[in-house]
């Protein structure tokens, strides 16, 4: 298959479309065939996305499946995968089915839900695969609007104030991006993010406003891309959007936001920011490693004292993209290596552990930490899958969450001692509060009354949970299976990057003699 | 000579001889009664002309000495006013005939201001200029006033005839400095005063006060001062008319002065542009968060999108212009979907414009919710939709032409601005079910109005019907 990408981007899409124009109702039979209809899209664009996968050669760092297409505006449709892009997008369409199937109890709206689902599926893989400035914009900033909806119409109580923090956050951000895209256009001539890769931006500083910018337009260009990655991250301090956003969203969107979503910052920074503006990015690294180690403690200590279940997830997220951006500033092998696969990860942990609020959610209506306790005793299987996620959150060896997690240290040990050591010891308050979570929650005796009737985990639980606990522990003893396709994309990034680098220091040498 | 002068100028004198021979014969005959035939007639004979103008206008065509030009620009705006203005009375008519609005002055005076604007987009003098603009003004103070016995509707067309004959004045001050000290009120012959850029100070006088006469009816800030009381007090289908078809034609006569009467002074103009179009996008932004009637709402709405559209004006570039050409298209396709949306909005046969109204509305109408939410969406710019085309097309140009501040501070602008419209969106998804509803009513032609331009938004991206080559060949002919 020649347009393997596009198809995967649009079946999802192509289902909604289905949806929409030829399901009618609202009765028992229509939203059961509006759940069918979007797992079976999902499962579909997961098993063809897997042609992706085995099509894909590793050895080759360049861009590969390349599709290309004239668009409006002198503009191009072009997409494709390389080492980098390609394992966000098997994430992605491997996620999705599960989300759908942990939606299985919605009752209202049923078809509107799916297909909001099935758009943002869509436009979240062709943000990973667009090789065109512009394409990518479209694709990462239409995906505000199913998430919009789907955090204000599923959402919980205060749900209109979480959607619109979102949305009008992100915006910002993005817009910002997309003048630093313009200029980028009028600088280059393209759109083309290939070209634009091996297009050396000016890096020679100038003052605006009696400012002296170091790096130049690099700089200027960096900073507007930093500010909507940043806040798509989220990093500290930008990052107080999440924890709305992620308690009021239904669970399946807060898995997808924390899965998937969240990746685009870090995916972002690895295709846009480090390659195209290297000047830039070293003039900022410092600054963004000392961002990260910050949000690491503090965030982990915000951890520690939630009340309420998904806020606690939503900021151990936070801190563990702190980790993802210290290994991408680093900017060596190692680092970028550990932040792709702290990413992929975290894309299956957080995944599963906003599953397992999901699962008692749906019992007892409720995600208040207080209003649990001792649901070992009616909940083994719960228990133990809970107990794996939390462990495997915490980064203990043998699951995912470490070798990222060790890795993202190893990259920045190298670049900056102090902002190691400061991040290191997140490591031991995410345990602090990873652990106590689930004391509180699961241990102890079965005191209150509402939980003595509670069920443990029925067949369709069980089964979202399966396909997470498989990767999490195989990719945590067998972590080559993601490096092995990393290795040599990331490997020529960092070599480019110390490239173009050198290049420009000794440009400022050679014009300062 | 005057034969080949008329020749160029046939689509305009077609119709006003239509207009005022149906001025006659409705009045010697059946009066009111002949309203709706007569506007659909209007209409149609808009599109004729729309098409006929589309497809055999060639190359550019000077008329009476070069006061009327016929070029690729103005057959641009042409169509796009004749094809707005005549889709904006077809959705008006049950509309204003159910309200027993429907008078036959409405389709004749639509279509005197419709040539008026023809008039002020083909002008190459400032005479013609002057004359093409108090024919559209005129026709439209009286019909923003259509609603007699409304305190509210006279109040509008009050205001509007008062402000703009302020603005004409300062119009025609600036009009006749410029011919003080240039000598000529042909454009062709003003810029020849003004080569290498050096332009004299009567002069640049002259060309401040023609700006701000034209910001008037741009409503750019700091002249925007009637729009939102003239938006609320019209009724409905001629506000849509406000929102469309003038703000092409004065945008349009805007670029022609610019251009061809002081192409060569762009840096004296420029920072003028931008100072109005950054003011412009802000109010436009934050003055219509606190807005809870949809009307006034538009209102500042379509201020900002005037501040978008002066990006591309600013420039100073072809680029430019064609961007905001295309930005102009785009903008009077949505609000053509939107006004047919409030125009369906009523309770119990009386019109609503309260978007509190608007709660829950997407349960009740799915199909015509989700068109305004892709109007919405791309009111605000968010790509995928053509509103986001519109918007990166103006800031291209404005960053080729160095306008980056200019550019950032759009930016940022135009998040305020995707507040507002979120909230209607919101409103019409997720607000709680607490107000009265109102209607489903909808009439064919409104909801095929909604419908088509929904999906042009999305159609767009993929496929622009060939506005995208007009617009570039548009701004060719204008920008040399």
């Amino acid at each position: 298959m020649d347009n393997i990408l596009s198809i995967v981007t649009f079946i999802p899409a192509l289902a909604a479309s289905i949806l929409a124009l030829f399901l009618r109702g609202e009765d028992a039979a229509a939203q059961r065939n509006a759940k069918w209809v979007a797992l079976f899209a999902t499962t579909v664009t997961f098993l063809v996305s897997i042609g992706i996968y085995t099509g894909f050669d590793p050895a080759d760092t360049g861009f590969q499946m390349v599709e290309e297409a004239e668009w409006i505006l002198g503009l191009k449709y072009k997409m494709g995968v390389d080492g980098i892009s390609v394992l966000f997008v098997l994430l992605t369409t491997f996620i999705m089915p599960l989300t759908i199937l942990a939606s299985w109890e919605v009752t209202t709206r049923v078809k509107e839900y799916m297909i909001a689902f099935l758009l943002l599926e869509t436009l979240m893989l062709g943000v990973f695969m667009a090789l065109d400035l512009v394409l990518f914009y479209l694709f990462f900033e239409a995906g505000l609007i199913p998430m919009f909806l789907i955090i204000g119409i599923w959402g919980g109580k205060d749900r209109i104030y979480a959607s619109f923090k979102f949305f009008l956050y992100t915006f910002l951000g993005s817009v910002l991006m997309l003048v630093a895209m313009v200029a980028m256009y009028a600088d280059a001539g393209t759109t083309d993010i290939e070209a634009l890769l091996s297009h050396q931006f000016s890096s020679e500083g100038f003052s605006v406003l009696g400012l002296y910018i170091v790096g130049g337009v690099q700089t200027l260009m960096f900073l507007a891309f930093f500010a909507s990655f940043a806040v798509k991250m989220p990093m500290w301090p930008v990052h107080t959007w999440l924890p709305d956003a992620h308690v009021q969203a239904p669970t399946a969107g807060s898995v997808v936001l924390a899965a998937i979503l969240l990746k685009m910052g870090g995916y972002g920074f690895l295709r846009f920011s480090l390659p195209m503006f290297p000047v830039g990015a070293d003039v900022m690294s410092t600054f963004i490693l000392w961002l990260s180690a910050i949000a690491v403690v503090y965030t982990s200590l915000v951890a520690l004292v939630q009340e309420d279940m998904k806020k606690l997830i939503a900021y151990s997220s936070v801190a563990h993209m702190g980790f993802v951006t210290m290994g991408i500033f680093a900017a060596n092998q190692q680092g970028v290596d550990g932040a792709i696969f702290q990413m992929l990860s975290h894309g299956f942990i957080s995944a599963a552990l906003f599953l397992c609020v999901g699962v008692i959610y749906d019992r007892m209506h409720t995600r208040e930490i207080d209003a649990y306790g001792g649901l070992v005793n009616r909940m083994p299987a719960y228990a133990l899958v809970f107990m794996l996620f939390t462990m495997a959150n915490v980064g203990l060896p043998g699951t995912s969450g470490f070798i990222g997690e060790f890795l993202t240290l190893m990259g920045a040990f190298q670049v900056n001692t102090w902002v190691t050591a400061v991040a290191a010891t997140g490591v031991i308050f995410s345990a602090g509060y990873a652990l106590w979570l689930y004391r509180r929650v699961v241990f102890g005796d079965l005191i209150k009354e509402s939980l003595k009737a509670i069920t443990d985990m029925n067949t369709r639980e069980r089964t979202v949970f399966a396909p997470l606990i498989v990767m999490t522990i195989l990719l945590g003893v067998y972590p080559s299976l993601v490096t092995d396709i990393i290795g040599p994309s990331t490997e020529a990034l960092v070599q480019n990057y110390d490239t173009a680098l050198a290049a420009a220091e000794a440009a400022t040498q050679h014009a300062s003699n | 000579m005057i034969q080949s002068d008329l020749s160029v100028i046939l689509p305009e004198i077609i119709l006003a001889v239509y207009a005022m021979l149906a001025l006659i014969g409705a009045v010697y005959t059946t009066k009111d009664a002949l309203a709706p035939l007569l506007t659909w007639i209007t209409a149609g004979l808009m599109a004729v002309l729309a098409i006929w103008i589309a497809t055999s206008g060639e190359g550019v065509n000077l008329a009476f000495g070069g006061m009327f030009v016929d070029d690729g620009f103005a057959r641009f705006a042409k169509v796009a006013i004749l094809l707005s203005a005549g889709i904006v009375m077809v959705m008006s008519q049950e509309y204003m005939q159910r309200r027993g609005l429907l008078r036959f002055e409405y389709p004749v005076l639509i279509a005197l201001a419709s040539v008026g604007m023809m008039m002020m987009v083909s002008a190459g003098d400032l005479m013609a200029l002057y004359m093409g603009l108090e024919l559209q003004s005129l026709a439209l103070y009286v019909v923003a006033s259509l609603r007699r016995d409304s305190a509210k509707s006279t109040e509008a067309g009050l205001k509007y005839f008062v402000l703009g004959a302020l603005s004409s004045g300062l119009l025609l001050y600036g009009a006749s400095l410029v011919y003080g000290y240039s000598g000529t009120t042909l454009f062709s012959g003003i810029i020849q005063t003004a080569v290498h850029g050096e332009v004299s100070l009567g002069l640049l006088f002259g060309l401040i006060f023609l700006i701000s006469g034209l910001a008037f009816k741009v409503s750019a800030v700091p002249f925007h001062m009637w729009t939102p009381d003239v938006y609320e007090g019209a009724p409905t289908p001629v506000t849509a008319f406000f929102a469309t078809a003038p703000k092409v034609a004065a945008m349009a006569l805007f670029a022609r002065l610019l251009h061809d009467a002081f192409g060569a002074a762009v840096a004296d103009w420029q920072q003028v542009l931008v100072l109005l179009s950054v003011l412009s996008m802000f109010l436009g932004g934050i003055a219509a968060i606190g807005q809870r009637d949809i009307k006034r709402l538009m209102a500042f709405s379509s201020i900002a999108h005037m501040g978008y559209a002066l990006i591309g004006l600013a420039a100073g570039t072809a680029a430019g212009v064609q961007a905001m050409l295309i930005y102009l298209a785009v903008y009077v396709t949505m609000n053509v979907g939107t006004f047919a949306f409030i125009l369906m909005m009523e309770r119990d046969g009386k019109p609503v414009t309260d978007i509190d109204a608007l709660r829950q509305y997407a349960r009740r109408e799915p199909a015509a919710a989700l068109a305004v939410l892709v109007l919405m969406f791309s009111l605000a710019g968010v790509p995928p939709f053509l509103g986001f085309f519109a918007k990166f097309g103006v800031w291209q140009a404005g960053v080729a032409a160095g306008l980056t501040g200019l550019v950032i501070a759009s930016a940022i602008a135009s998040v305020i601005g995707a507040y507002y419209y979120l909230r209607i969106v919101f409103y019409m998804y997720f607000g709680a079910e607490n107000a009265e509803p109102i209607d489903t009513r909808s009439t064919p032609v409104l909801y095929a109005a909604l419908m088509v331009s929904a999906v042009l938004m999305l159609v767009g991206v993929v496929y622009q019907f060939g506005v995208e080559g007009a617009a570039a060949a548009a701004a060719a002919t204008l920008v040399n």
